[in-house]
């Protein structure tokens, strides 16, 4: 038995014998994932039990090395873990920023004091992140964000509002780009700074959306006293690392899409959408009856099929070996329009029926629709607009000059 | 399926790049359209194709061929649609070999499909015909009975690589009437048989089409292809491979004239700075990169699909072919608006592109017929 073989049997039987009998069969359901943090609560203890065990284990953060808390996987190991939670459909023990975006930041840019000790405990669930990027008078021009850090011995003192702070109000730390030298040219003067959300001065409000509640929020800076110690990679020198960080977001999102975004219809039996449309709208000899939204309908199908190959022979290829370009940016544009497009095609199927905000006299379903198509509106801005992922194709992909 | 070249796939797809580099350029296609030539391909060059390897790629190794299949064919069809050779790949060999390989008897195999693989002989699939638009079951020709055989008459249009065409593959109802998919049945006509006439029609891409009357043409029972009658579903099946071979030279042509835009935006000048930096022209241009990349992916499962016989081939079909009919007509159209006056005039090459846009996507139905096909497939 080759080495991966007995990887795969040994993780698999761990697996069987520490993995609690409740959460088989659980991934793909409702259940949300353990974010962990200092305010977690657990309304199913099985959850902590398996964030513990797991993280005891190193699978929280597989590939991370194990004096940080990881488990010191090889690629090919961390893969097979990865198949064994597919395939026994257990959910992830520990999800978040930690994990996906400041932890691997440190690994590339952190000190080594600062991997010590904020590692471990990313690993453990102990400490919830979430980002201090953009701010209200820094979009898409995010260089030109103007929250302060002025020097005071051994400390920074931050003032100014960073905003769309993903789960601010539940977040342990913040790791924020703040500018530090305001004489210097726009990215050259901004320092990534790590910050503890319980420093006096920090303050958090939820922002509601046009589509109501939601996980983003304004983290407000008021004479917050950072050590300077928290500085990542050097000052003045942050763009850099929010460089590498935006690539990783711009992944993540487009995988997102690409994969769990539009699925390709199933095999047989008709779409969701087919569905609803001949639900909606009547049918004449097994036709939707409305021959507008019947085109409609094979349309979105269409491109969405067509789009769902294109993911896959991107993915393809890399297996195969070639070097992914800036494809991400394809995907982000095509399929955050595509989810829109969907959204605005279920609104107007469901008629008056998508009218409802609230309340009684109307389906629950139709209620989450309507609230789903607001929100999608936002899936081209967020995370890099449309026109941003269209400048960076023209520029990168199909070498336009500047 | 792997969306994915193989190493093998890919040498094919350089091999054809090269040949047609070098042996076809647009100016090619430009002299032979300037001369009024009545064939408007090379023969020569066709043979020189077969002795490639490429005319047989796609057949069955006991007839001759390579035994590969769509999936390698299309990288050669793609090779010269980007630089518009107007050899008879879609009309003759992908509608009348493939027809001829799959429904002949053996006979008919045994007397055609070497000449077809060797670039010798042409075989036309005579199924258009006027107003019939895309119904491939709209037809009027009539075989009547006639002593051991029967009698052709009717009209076809726009039968693609027929000048020239050593026989053609004719459809004609031998029972039923226009519209039904029962009833209708292939049959193998010599081209110089009495009762035939081909006249050339000048289209506007100007690819060998020609209008095609048949009167009293008498058949013997050996030139049916396939079984009496039941000629709409072989049909059926020919044109949606047929489909996918003219998808792949959309796909070849849109990328080219996207290459020459590309090209374009990058050297021309206006307000004293290239004209590709502005906005307005990149973004335009990176929607159709996009438009580009989803044909190409759907062009690769659409052959591998069939390639492999799965269920939702015809699916992918129309998948295919809706996504190059509307992005190569946005390609050419895009490249004319970028070129700006140059790109209306003769001169430039461009418009040969938008022409054949638009020839193509109305060949085998454009998006809006396709729509519906894959509406009616998903059941709905």
């Amino acid at each position: 038995m080759s080495d991966l073989e007995n990887f795969r049997e040994q993780t698999r039987a761990w697996l069987e014998a520490n993995a609690p009998r409740s959460l088989f069969g659980q991934a793909g359901s409702e259940l949300e994932g353990t974010w962990g943090g200092r305010k977690a609560t657990y309304a199913d203890p099985d959850a902590k039990v398996w964030l513990d065990r797991a993280a005891a284990r190193g699978f929280t953060a597989p590939t991370w090395p194990k004096e940080y808390g990881g488990g010191g996987l090889s690629g090919a190991e961390a893969k097979i873990l990865a198949g064994l939670l597919r395939e026994l459909k257990l959910p992830p023990p520990l999800i978040g920023f930690g994990l996906t975006m400041i932890g691997p930041t440190l690994l590339r840019f952190g000190n080594e004091e600062q991997k010590k000790l904020h590692l471990p405990r990313i690993c453990r669930g102990e400490i919830r992140w979430c980002q201090g990027y953009s701010e209200p008078g820094a979009g898409s021009d995010l260089a030109s964000l103007q929250t302060k850090a002025v020097r005071d011995g051994d400390h920074f003192i931050v003032n100014g509002t960073k905003v769309w702070t993903s789960y601010a109000d539940q977040a342990d730390w913040i790791f924020a780009l703040v500018r530090t030298n305001p004489a210097a040219k726009k990215q050259e003067g901004i320092t990534f700074l790590l910050i503890d959300m319980d420093t006096p001065g920090v303050s958090v409000s939820p922002i509601l959306l046009i589509s109501g509640k939601s996980p983003f929020c304004e983290t407000h800076f008021q004479d917050v006293r950072v050590p300077v110690a928290n500085v990542i990679h050097q000052i003045d020198a942050g763009w850099t690392v929010a460089k590498a960080l935006l690539g990783h977001e711009r992944t993540m999102i487009a995988d997102a899409f690409g994969a769990a975004g539009p699925r390709p219809d199933k095999k047989g039996g008709r779409s969701y959408l087919a569905e609803l449309a001949a639900t909606k709208l009547g049918e004449r000899a097994g036709r939707i009856a409305d021959p507008v939204f019947r085109d409609e309908v094979a349309a979105f199908e269409m491109e969405s099929r067509a789009f769902a190959y294109t993911v896959q022979r991107t993915k393809d290829a890399a297996r195969a070996g070639h070097q992914p370009g800036s494809e991400s940016s394809m995907f982000k544009v095509y399929g955050t329009e595509l989810n829109q497009r969907r959204y605005e095609l279920i609104v107007r199927l469901l008629g008056p029926d998508a009218l409802g905000w609230e309340g009684p006299g109307f389906e629950d379903d139709d209620l989450e629709s309507t609230r789903e198509w607001l929100r999608s509106r936002g899936n081209t801005i967020e995370g890099g607009t449309s026109e941003i992922q269209l400048n960076i194709l023209a520029k990168h992909v199909l070498g336009l000059p500047a | 399926m792997q969306l994915v070249l193989t190493e093998d796939q890919e040498l094919i797809a350089a091999t054809a790049r090269d040949f047609v580099s070098t042996n076809s350029p647009v100016a090619r296609f430009r002299a032979l359209r300037d001369a009024g030539d009545p064939l408007g391909y090379s023969p020569k060059l066709l043979r020189e194709m077969a002795e490639l390897g490429w005319l047989g790629i796609a057949f069955d190794e006991k007839e001759g061929g390579a035994g590969l299949g769509l999936a390698e064919l299309i990288l050669i069809v793609e090779a010269l649609g980007r630089r518009l050779a107007p050899e008879p790949i879609v009309g003759a060999l992908a509608m009348g070999g493939f027809a001829l390989a799959e429904g002949g008897s053996a006979a008919q195999r045994a007397a055609w499909l070497p000449g077809i693989l060797a670039g010798e002989k042409v075989v036309a699939l005579a199924h258009q015909e006027p107003g019939a638009r895309y119904d491939l079951f709209s037809i009027e020709t009539r075989a009547e009975a006639k002593g051991a055989g029967h009698s052709l008459s009717g009209r076809k249009s726009q039968v693609l690589d027929a000048v020239g065409a050593d026989a053609l593959i004719v459809p004609a109802r031998t029972a039923g009437a226009a519209g039904d998919r029962d009833g209708i049945t292939l049959f193998l006509v010599d081209a110089r048989a009495p009762g035939v006439t081909i006249e050339r029609q000048i289209r506007v891409d100007h690819r060998n089409a020609a209008l095609v009357r048949l009167d009293g043409v008498a058949c013997d029972a050996a030139s049916v292809v396939g079984g009496m009658g039941e000629g709409g579903a072989l049909l059926e099946r020919e044109i949606d491979r047929a489909t996918v071979v003219l998808a792949a030279e959309m796909l070849g042509g849109m990328s080219e004239v996207f290459d020459l835009t590309l090209s374009y935006l990058k050297t021309r000048e206006q307000f004293g700075v290239p004209i590709g930096s502005f906005q307005a022209l990149q973004h335009r241009a990176a929607n159709v990169y996009m438009e580009i990349e989803l044909a190409r992916s759907s062009v690769m499962a659409a052959a591998r699909a069939l390639d492999a016989g799965e269920g939702d081939g015809a699916k992918l079909v129309s998948l295919a072919k809706a996504r190059c009919s509307d992005a190569y007509v946005l390609a050419a159209n895009e490249a004319v608006q970028i070129y700006g006056g140059v790109g209306m005039t003769d001169e430039y090459d461009v418009g040969f592109y938008m022409k054949r846009a638009r020839a193509a996507e109305l060949t085998f139905g454009d998006a809006a017929f396709h729509r519906q096909r894959w509406a009616t497939l998903a059941g709905y």
